[in-house]
């Protein structure tokens, strides 16, 4: 792989994190990181959407009136996140039927669109292709950490299996409340940009 | 070239190219894709009955099958509380409650239902002697957020709780969906539905049910509205407005 290609696909996992320097995706980051099984579905159809809208309106970027731009990239992002939505419905049901009011609300994810506007619509579609790769594993990568926090210290759990057993359940550990709503997603992704800050200070804002 | 493409006729052709690629693209996967969703479904419905009747273990891998040998569903009238003819499964409660003509208004709709289908599929669950062992019921009521759907299982004398399982809901994790959690559920079975008069006498109870108390279930602790709405999802659909017509005439040996 040549750096190039390096930068782009793995570039958006840190030094330009979707979630934590562009803070885009954050309403979804807080709705389905209660659990990691969750989160790594959305993060798998994220990255799907995002390469494939990004493909797609690459493709056609010579051809797309500027005055009609956004409706195109959103009627194409809309189709793709439908067909998503199918395909886990067909193979997936449990899953689909937790997660299906999310993955209809991908359409509106400012991931998917940020980067059809900003990136798909001058460059190339095989890199084009992998920018939405990288973005969709930037926001995963987020969307992991902090389920993974929110479900073992909310749940005890790991991807449903038990490591801190609750009280409720005849062990020792008394859930954390707060972990279990998703709002508490704010302060693990604002420890999450700090921690980042910390180790990167060129992403400081200059005031 | 970017003159030639913004002009207005162009514009016209790209956008209804494009729509006409989209909408292609999803009709092709709605429509493949349906047969394994319609199938899936009613996969997830078989093993919740399974569920509530305890077979589950037994059928393991073999869902479908094992459902097909033991149960038995029938689609029936809640105000006769008599069987009639309908595709059971294909029947979904919420489907035809918003039909006006296949729906009535509840007089007394403890379980925010606002309406309620006319018929009903109830489950006869046979044992190995063809026997029936479990009757399973669908309830649908509202939790805290929205409408919890699942599923009663009575013993053969339409009394005795064999399990509650709720299938479907979106209450809050930690809190309201506790009625996931198997030891909450494990505080149904042998629990009696109702008292030697017959009227509805199931419970929850804040702060925990007294012991030998066979009408009372603990409520979940933080999930106030959820324990209600199950008490009163229940309260409803075993009452005269809902599968009471038929427990009766059920217990009258009317069906068989």
């Amino acid at each position: 792989m040549s750096t190039d290609t390096k930068k782009v696909l793995f570039g958006p996992v840190a030094d330009n994190n979707p979630i934590a320097l562009q803070v885009l995706g954050v309403c979804s980051a807080l709705a389905v990181t209660s659990n990691m099984a969750n989160a790594l579905v959305m993060t798998i159809a994220v990255m799907i959407v995002t390469a494939f809208s990004n493909l797609f309106i690459s493709l056609i970027r010579n051809q797309i009136p500027s005055s009609v731009r956004i409706i195109v990239q959103m009627a194409i992002i809309a189709s793709l996140v439908i067909v998503v939505d199918q395909v886990l419905k067909a193979f997936s049901y449990q899953l689909s039927k937790e997660l299906s009011v999310y993955i209809g609300l991908i359409i509106t994810n400012c991931i998917v669109m940020g980067r059809a506007e900003a990136f798909a619509m001058k460059e190339k579609p095989g890199v084009s292709f992998l920018d939405g790769l990288g973005n969709g594993l930037g926001y995963g990568a987020v969307l992991m950490i902090v389920a993974f926090f929110r479900e073992l210290f909310g749940f005890g759990q790991i991807f449903g299996m038990e490591i801190l057993p609750l009280i409720q359940n005849g062990g020792w550990y008394q859930g954390n409340g707060l972990l279990v709503l998703p709002f508490s997603s704010f302060f693990i992704i604002g420890l999450i940009i700090w921690a980042i800050r910390q180790w990167k200070p060129e992403q400081v804002e200059k005031d | 070239m970017s003159s030639n493409k913004e002009t207005f006729g162009k514009t016209v052709g790209f956008v209804f190219v494009v729509c006409l690629v989209c909408a292609a693209l999803v009709s092709v996967s709605a429509v493949a894709l349906k047969p394994l969703q319609t199938a899936n479904k009613l996969l997830d419905k078989q093993t919740k009955i399974l569920e509530t009747s305890g077979l589950l273990e037994l059928a393991g891998n073999d869902i479908v099958g094992t459902y097909n040998k033991y149960v038995d569903a029938k689609m029936i009238n809640l105000e006769t509380g008599k069987v009639v003819e309908g595709d059971v499964d294909m029947f979904e409660e919420r489907a035809d409650a918003r039909d006006k003509a296949k729906s009535s208004k509840p007089e007394n709709d403890i379980a925010g239902l606002s309406r309620r289908a006319d018929n009903a599929v109830v489950y006869f669950v046979k044992d190995e002697q063809g026997k029936v062992s479990t009757i399973v019921l669908p309830i649908v009521g509202s939790g805290l957020w929205d409408l919890m759907y699942g599923f009663i299982g009575l013993e053969s004398d339409m009394n005795t709780v064999k399990s509650v399982i709720y299938s479907d809901l979106k209450e809050t994790p930690g809190l309201g969906a506790e009625v996931l959690n198997p030891r909450w559920k494990a505080l149904w079975p042998g629990k009696k539905m109702f008292d030697e008069q017959n009227n509805v006498a199931i419970k929850i109870v804040k702060g925990g049910a007294k012991a030998g108390d066979i009408h009372g279930v603990d409520a979940l602790s933080g999930a106030t509205l959820t324990s209600n709405g199950v008490e009163r999802t229940i309260r409803f659909w075993l009452g005269k407005e809902g599968y009471g017509p038929f427990i009766t005439n059920y217990r009258a040996g009317g069906l068989k």
